[in-house]
């Protein structure tokens, strides 16, 4: 797509494009192309000198069982935060659209989470379940469960899916809802005259009518549980029990500023970069899908 | 998007019992999302005592003053206003500053045929792919060399390099209708009157629906202020939380810290509350 009409020289555009292009020069190109460069060297424990080592740091990286674990941990986790964030957000912008009245007040006060800070999620769902004075523990403790997500690996992985998934109910709400209202209720109507009931009307034909946003939503989803969700683990977990939740992007900051480890940080980096890459494919390739459609 | 187009009632379904089933249904879930809000209300309200006697209280408590001011004007390392007023700036700069580079390349690429066009176009496109918690380290680097650690400079530059408010403010452009800038060709005005006096004003509601979804961005930011603010008068609120809680086995201030927390989430409620319009607009318009 091109504009007809456009004015002349060339002087002017470059200048106007100028900012943008240097900040980006500046802080992304040249940062990037680092990562690349230093994920080929290894630094001495002194930092004095670095010795180049070709595709050493990932051959290093993929015999790290560390590495493959943090692997399985990104997958587990952004499996179970997009369902939970997917499903509870699905059933209510269902219900939500079977209301006349009401439908829009109870938009606003689903969207509240959404504006709260991952980080702050956090705070709040540590502060309920914390081992001391959580006021969830605490009941789940006067029921016989003896709750512990500093100690328990599987206690520590759901409290951090949770926390992660509480926010994204408001974003998918919103967009679950907007596809609901924009289904015609001419079709359904048809159906329902035909006999057909609310569940099976809604999975036979509500659901193939939503699917691209369905589809959307679930990859913005799970590109968030792998890049987004860095200030929940920090909060709640700090990766642990024994890297027990210790996501991809953790280990990044892990390694790189706690652990110093730069060419294994930066070989990171790259893989993470190519996990990106894969996934702007998928999203783009849907895209186009949309525009065609 | 809004809720008129819906046919009369009794059409689709049954009413009465199954329109309260569905009233109380929403009520649940809302009461369930919101539970954690309120509990860090509650617990923002009350004393130190009551919060470590578990189980404390569900009903907001008489401390309130006390507890706020405490936070806003000792905090834990350090007042929770200076926070406040770092994340404020830190999140108007982020919004602002994307947008007015993304305004202005974008007029260059739908305006304009330049040498080196396509390519800047590409190049702003990779951008899209990486945020910044994947290049954490070398950005650090680049930043540290301008000696901007501790900066406002630093908080913001580097989140403001990406491209998606080119490309919203891009395709909005290509909508323009193309007798506007013939017109202002045959008058004689030159490329940047035309920007001024006829893309800016088009482009109003664009820019607030996407300032509203920057400042939430920016305000949201924790990776980045907590590797690049090591002073903690340049803590920002949402990295600021952490470092309240004491290192050890020390119990934390409670009261301050979930003070603190309903702080830190005021400001982005009430951008996406009171513009709720413009926010979904905004929202389905830079993802999709």
């Amino acid at each position: 797509m091109e504009k007809r009409v456009t004015f002349k020289g060339w002087k002017l555009p470059l200048l106007l494009v100028f900012p943008q292009l240097l900040i980006s020069v500046v802080f992304f190109f040249y940062p990037a192309g680092q990562a690349i460069w230093q994920s080929l060297f290894v630094a001495d424990p002194f930092g004095l000198s670095t010795q180049f080592v070709g595709l050493g740091n990932f051959e290093f990286l993929f015999s790290d069982k560390y590495y493959r674990a943090s692997f399985t941990t990104t997958a587990i986790f952004s499996i179970l935060v997009t369902i939970a964030s997917l499903v509870p957000a699905l059933l209510l912008a269902v219900i939500a659209d079977r209301l006349i009245k009401g439908a829009t007040v109870y938009r606003t006060l689903l969207i509240w989470p959404y504006a709260v800070a991952p980080a702050i999620a956090g705070v709040l769902w540590l502060f309920m379940f914390n081992t001391r004075v959580g006021v969830i523990s605490w009941y789940l403790g006067q029921l016989g469960y003896d709750w512990n997500h500093v100690l328990n690996d599987q206690e520590a992985m759901g409290l951090v899916v949770v926390a992660s998934a509480w926010g994204r109910i408001s974003y998918n709400f919103l967009f679950f809802f907007a596809a609901l209202q924009a289904v015609p209720k001419s079709i359904i109507e048809a159906a329902a005259i035909d006999g057909a009931r609310f569940w099976r009307r809604f999975f036979n034909m509500v659901l193939p009518l939503i699917s691209p946003t369905l589809f959307f939503l679930l990859v913005v989803n799970i590109v968030y549980a792998f890049f987004e969700t860095f200030g929940v683990i920090h909060t709640i977990t700090s990766g642990g029990p024994q890297q027990a939740t210790t996501i991809l992007v953790y280990k990044v900051f892990s390694d790189g500023f706690v652990g110093q480890d730069l060419g294994s940080s930066a070989a990171q980096s790259v893989v993470l970069l190519v996990v990106v890459g894969i996934m702007t494919v998928v999203q783009f390739k849907y895209l186009e899908k949309r525009v065609h459609y | 998007m809004s809720a008129h187009n819906i046919p009369p009632p009794g059409m689709v379904e049954k009413r009465g019992n199954s329109l309260w089933l569905s009233h109380l249904l929403m009520i649940t879930g809302v009461l369930i999302v919101f539970f954690p809000i309120w509990l860090a209300f509650v617990a923002s309200t009350v004393t130190q005592a009551e919060i470590t006697q578990p189980p404390m209280p569900l009903l907001p408590g008489d401390h309130l003053i006390e507890n706020y001011s405490r936070a806003l004007t000792a905090g834990v390392n350090v007042p929770v206003a200076t926070m406040l007023l770092n994340s404020l700036i830190m999140a108007i700069g982020i919004a602002l500053g994307k947008i007015a580079i993304s305004l202005l390349s974008a007029f260059a690429i739908v305006y304009f045929r330049f040498p080196g066009r396509t390519t800047f176009f590409w190049l702003i496109f990779l951008t899209l792919m990486l945020p910044v918690e994947v290049r954490i380290v070398p950005t650090y680097e680049v930043v540290a060399g301008f000696g901007m650690l501790n900066s406002y400079s630093g908080l913001i530059f580097p989140l403001i390099a990406s491209a998606t408010a080119t490309f919203l403010f891009r395709q909005f452009f290509m909508t323009i209708p193309d007798e506007l800038a013939e017109a202002a060709r045959v008058d004689g005005a030159r490329p940047m009157q035309f920007f001024v006096d006829i893309v800016l004003p088009m482009s109003r509601t664009n820019i607030a629906a996407l300032f509203v979804i920057l400042f939430i961005y920016g305000w949201n930011q924790y990776l980045w202020p907590l590797l690049i603010t090591t002073d903690p008068s340049m803590n920002t609120i949402v990295m600021g939380i952490k470092q309240m809680f004491p290192s050890g086995d020390d119990t934390a201030d409670w009261p301050v810290i979930m003070a603190t927390s309903i702080l830190a989430m005021i400001p982005p409620v009430i951008v996406v509350i009171s513009m709720q319009k413009l926010f979904i607009r905004g929202l389905v318009d830079s993802e999709k």
